[in-house]
């Protein structure tokens, strides 16, 4: 009897998925361009990468309405690779070489970047990596739109330096890649700075940490030797809320200890109660408080295509929306999808963010970027204090580290390499 | 606001007291001085407010004080500084000059005066200073702590005067701190300064700590070494309030854990059902909590204060009558196939995950602290929570009326005797289909008031049980399968020796130490720390 059901279900869903295939069939018979959008819509990642998906989409239809791009439309391919790591890998193979995409856009943590990268070298594909990220990499066909760490981290510390004359430092993280990365650069640029070993605190916590107590007692230990004390954070994801409820109740305040983070934006704190938060830190290149023009018409699109007044936008989405404008322009310029002539004429490229100015995409494949920095208010908002006065080029190789401070990074022809070692003089120094 | 006479004279007075020698601003140096605020640089600003604060205007203080909280904007046409209040068609306006309320304007029309940490820090010890007079003892007692923060010598005279004023003690005592804290780094006598050590030695704690540490090498070597030898008392003392601390912190995530895993004492420990499914239990009354809060900002905002009052109902029956349908709808099918159990729970618990993710969506949902869980106390040099607190105390009541239901009402007894002999239970006319899937219900509805209460110190998101599912099942194997007392036990312990390693070896180390430490545990006491004996084991 149970049997009987399922069958006759399952036949029912087997006439429901035909009908709909030979829909779509219909839809692309008139030929269109596919876009690939990879990022996870389950799992724990679906709460920061659901709104890229969102806002691609977004940007694809946008562009459709102004006439798509080459005479033909676009079409967005939209997978999950439910923030598990290895699929990432097998659905950027799905992308590339099944459903033959153009361009993919996607990932959010560098441990699923990392993971699609041998695929997209393999099968010579394009990727946009919307998120800021630890740097020390530079991939042939990966376009980094996001934040390299002297994009965002080493002018917050300036800023942090300058403004507030901090003279302690706690480094608190998430414990995965890109804290530590970040932290490495971090410490040996605070060394670099006069800043002594033992005014520095490292500390790591697991993903999704929801424990603050020990953690945020010892941060108000450590501020109390009478030296200005302040917090850089890396602490990723979901563990943001608990560690500034902890902070918020253990009474830190912005104007004791301050602490700026990379990883929290406007999305992040929809989830919180902001007002004993007020004055705390984050450095991005983008905030939805940016005042402007073309802003003010970013945020009014996105809000009308989500259908909900009270959707934030947020620096990723920023970084989507230059990337995918520069590889609108570049395709364009090159007057065709395949990937080398794209990665070719991308180089150079310059179109306008949302803070006023304009990205160019530079030869190691880093954009150039605004610097912001701002506070946070009781709305949930950013209030900007600091703007760096120029754009600063994305740095693919640390300055500050050992290892990399001698690589250098140029996707042009001839040169073509990724990290070509100038004190030995061939390509593929260290690093990957 | 102030209401005598003589109070502003005094504050007159400590507006001079600030600028030392310069004159008196005349009445109209007041308003350049406000419309200097609308300019971009903050250190300009600093400057601005100084010579606000200095003015000796009683104006000043409603002005900086909005300039504080945020409240001062500027109308973008004519640059004319105003303090604001929100309201529903706009901001309602009030002229900082006239103290007169001047009629609404349209958001868009006016800009906010922004500022940044420094800025506000300067604000408050201006504000500190200027409201050491204050009639309301809060201000008092919050100037005080704020000149504690800026110790400046020039509010010495002023802070004088307060604490001669100073009629009730516990602000008296603050004020005396914060004496001392401006001698003892200060150019004063030697003996002033030392008998200031002295006090703050008394006094002990980290912001005093913060302040005496640089006094470790004062130039006078008397100094110096009061200061060390203060440093060091307040350090061992510190040292104890640190033990102290660990336990309490360990004590407060055994309450987190306990709750979590209370329910899986029901479904796991007690039904033997391999509850993956469980963390969502949790997550559902979390979501049950944010629904409650929704619709009471929209319809009822001043009940917001009992919103998790009213979700613990609430929660209990939504999570229970899903655990109800669970288990007559899939695991009733399964009893006796573990592995089954187990795959089919975690497949349970992905589309609950992801049901949940399609109706309210990815992202975190805004739970709000009500007004009695928010903040901290102080016991000694113990910053507690009041969230942790009253966590601990809920933890403590579901646990004790859990013990109730099962050890002294009909239904906990219809229980305990289908889980040790079910046959002769049901030749004694107990509907034990009906009772499993009660059981049931009722650990699912215990994870959902769990829920409440998680929903106050972490994210409310889809993944939110799956947080707490691998601790649960941790707590109820190690406290010992089928026994409350070993599930209240095993929750403490575990948070405890949690919280002692976490300062040693890291938050990540020290988790990965108790999971040894709990596997070895398991291979000497496989059945946990308290075994159940008799006929129930055996089946």
């Amino acid at each position: 009897m149970l049997k009987k059901k399922i069958t006759r279900k399952s036949f029912l869903t087997m006439i429901a998925g035909a009908a709909l295939l030979t829909s779509t069939a219909l839809a692309s018979a008139e030929e269109t361009i596919k876009v690939g959008i990879l990022h996870s819509l389950s799992g724990t990642m679906a709460i920061s990468e659901t709104t890229l998906k969102d806002a691609m989409l977004m940007l694809i239809e946008e562009q459709n309405k102004k006439g798509g791009l080459l005479g033909k439309k676009l079409e967005a391919v939209v997978v999950d690779p439910a923030s598990n790591w290895p699929l990432f890998a097998e659905k950027a193979r799905e992308l590339l070489a099944q459903k033959k995409v153009s361009a993919v856009f996607g990932c959010w943590t560098s441990v699923s970047r990392k993971s699609v990268l041998p695929v997209f070298a393999e099968l010579n594909g394009l990727l946009f990596y919307p998120v800021q990220y630890e740097g020390e990499e530079s991939q042939k066909g990966v376009f980094y739109t996001g934040a390299a760490p002297n994009q965002q981290a080493i002018p917050a510390v300036d800023y942090l330096m300058k403004e507030e004359e901090v003279k302690r430092w706690v480094l608190a993280g998430t414990d995965y890649v890109y804290p530590r990365t970040t932290n490495k650069v971090l410490k040996a640029y605070l060394l670099s700075k006069g800043v002594k070993e033992e005014d520095i605190m490292i500390n790591y916590t697991p993903f999704g940490h929801s424990d603050w107590q020990t953690i945020v007692s010892d941060i108000k230990k450590f501020g109390s030797t009478g030296k200005k004390t302040a917090v850089v954070s890396t602490i990723n994801g979901d563990a943001n809320v608990p560690f500034y409820k902890e902070l918020g109740n253990q009474g830190v305040k912005a104007e004791d200890i301050p602490v700026v983070a990379f990883s929290v934006g406007e999305e992040e704190l929809a989830g919180i109660d902001t007002k004993p938060l007020v004055g705390h830190l984050a450095a991005w290149n983008y905030f939805q408080s940016v005042e402007g023009k073309a802003n003010a018409e970013f945020v009014k699109t996105w809000k009308a295509f989500i259908k909900d007044d009270k959707r934030v936008t947020n620096d990723p989405m920023e970084a989507h929306f230059i990337g995918f404008n520069m590889w609108v322009k570049a395709v364009e310029k090159a007057g065709s999808t395949d990937p080398d002539k794209v990665a070719e004429s991308i180089i150079g490229v310059a179109v306008p963010n949302l803070s006023g100015g304009y990205s160019t995409m530079m030869p190691n494949h880093h954009i150039t970027k605004p610097v912001l920095i701002g506070e946070i208010q009781s709305n949930g908002q950013f209030e900007i204090v600091s703007q760096t006065p120029g754009l600063v080029a994305g740095d693919a190789w640390s300055d500050y580290l050992p290892g990399s401070k001698d690589l250098i990074s140029d996707w042009r022809k001839p040169f073509s390499c990724g990290n070509f070692n100038a004190v030995t003089g061939k390509c593929g120094g260290t690093g990957s | 606001m102030f209401k005598s006479i003589s109070h502003l004279l005094l504050l007159l007075l400590t507006g001079f007291i600030i600028i030392g020698n310069s004159q008196p601003l005349r009445a109209e140096g007041f308003a350049p001085l406000v419309e200097q605020l609308t300019q971009k640089s903050f250190n300009k600003k600093i400057k601005v407010v100084r010579k606000i604060a200095a003015s000796g205007e009683s104006r000043a203080i409603p002005l900086l004080t909005a300039l504080t909280e945020g409240k001062l904007y500027f109308r973008k046409n004519d640059k004319k500084v105003f303090i604001t209040a929100a309201g529903e068609n706009g901001y309602s306006l009030l002229d900082p000059l006239t103290g007169k309320a001047v009629g609404i304007s349209a958001t868009t029309e006016m800009k906010k005066i922004k500022t940044n940490n420094k800025l506000r820090r300067t604000l408050n010890s201006l504000l500190g200073v200027l409201t050491l007079l204050s009639p309301d003892p809060a201000t008092r007692l919050k100037s005080a702590k704020s000149v504690f923060q800026s110790r400046d010598i020039k509010t010495l005279p002023v802070l004088k005067k307060a604490i001669a004023a100073e009629t009730l003690p516990h602000i008296k005592k603050e004020m005396l701190t914060t004496q001392a804290a401006i001698v003892a780094g200060s150019d004063q006598p030697s003996s002033d300064r030392l008998a200031a050590i002295r006090h703050l030695r008394n006094v002990g704690g980290n912001d005093v700590l913060a302040l005496l540490t640089p006094l470790a090498t004062d130039k006078s070597a008397d100094i110096a070494t009061a200061a060390q030898v203060a440093i060091k008392a307040i350090n061992n003392e510190q040292a104890v309030w640190g033990a102290f601390q660990n336990v309490i912190y360990g004590i407060s995530l055994g309450s987190v854990l306990l709750l979590a895993a209370i329910g899986l004492a029901i479904t796991f420990g007690v039904m033997g059902v391999i509850n993956m499914a469980h963390g969502e239990m949790v997550m559902i009354g979390a979501y049950v909590t944010f629904m409650v809060q929704e619709v009471i900002r929209n319809a009822a905002p001043w009940l917001f204060d009992y919103s998790l009052l009213i979700a613990l109902p609430l929660a209990f029956l939504t999570a229970g009558a899903i655990g109800f349908a669970l288990e007559r709808g899939l695991i009733r099918f399964l009893y006796g196939r573990p592995l089954e159990t187990l795959l089919a729970t975690w497949g349970v618990s992905l589309i609950l995950q992801q049901a949940t993710r399609t109706i309210f969506g990815p992202n975190n949902r805004e739970v709000g602290n009500p007004s009695w869980m928010s903040g901290s106390t102080e016991i000694g040099h113990l910053a507690l929570t009041w969230n942790r607190l009253y966590i601990i105390v809920f933890a403590l009541a579901v646990f004790a009326a859990l013990f109730f239901v099962m050890r002294k009402t009909t239904f906990g007894l219809q229980m305990r005797a289908v889980v040790q002999n079910r046959q002769m239970a049901g030749s004694m006319g107990i509907k034990t289909k009906w009772v499993d899937a009660l059981t049931f219900g009722l650990g699912s509805g215990i994870a959902g008031i769990a829920g409440v209460a998680l929903s106050q110190i972490d994210n409310v998101s889809p993944n939110l049980g799956q947080a707490y599912i691998v601790d649960s099942f941790m707590v109820v194997v190690f406290g010992g399968v089928g026994n409350l007392w070993g599930t209240l036990v095993g929750a403490f312990s575990l948070g405890i020796a949690n919280k002692f390693l976490e300062p040693y070896a890291g938050a990540v180390l020290g988790k990965i130490l108790v999971l040894v430490f709990i596997i070895l545990f398991i291979q000497k006491r496989p059945r946990g720390l308290f075994a159940l004996k008799g006929r129930a084991v055996e089946s």
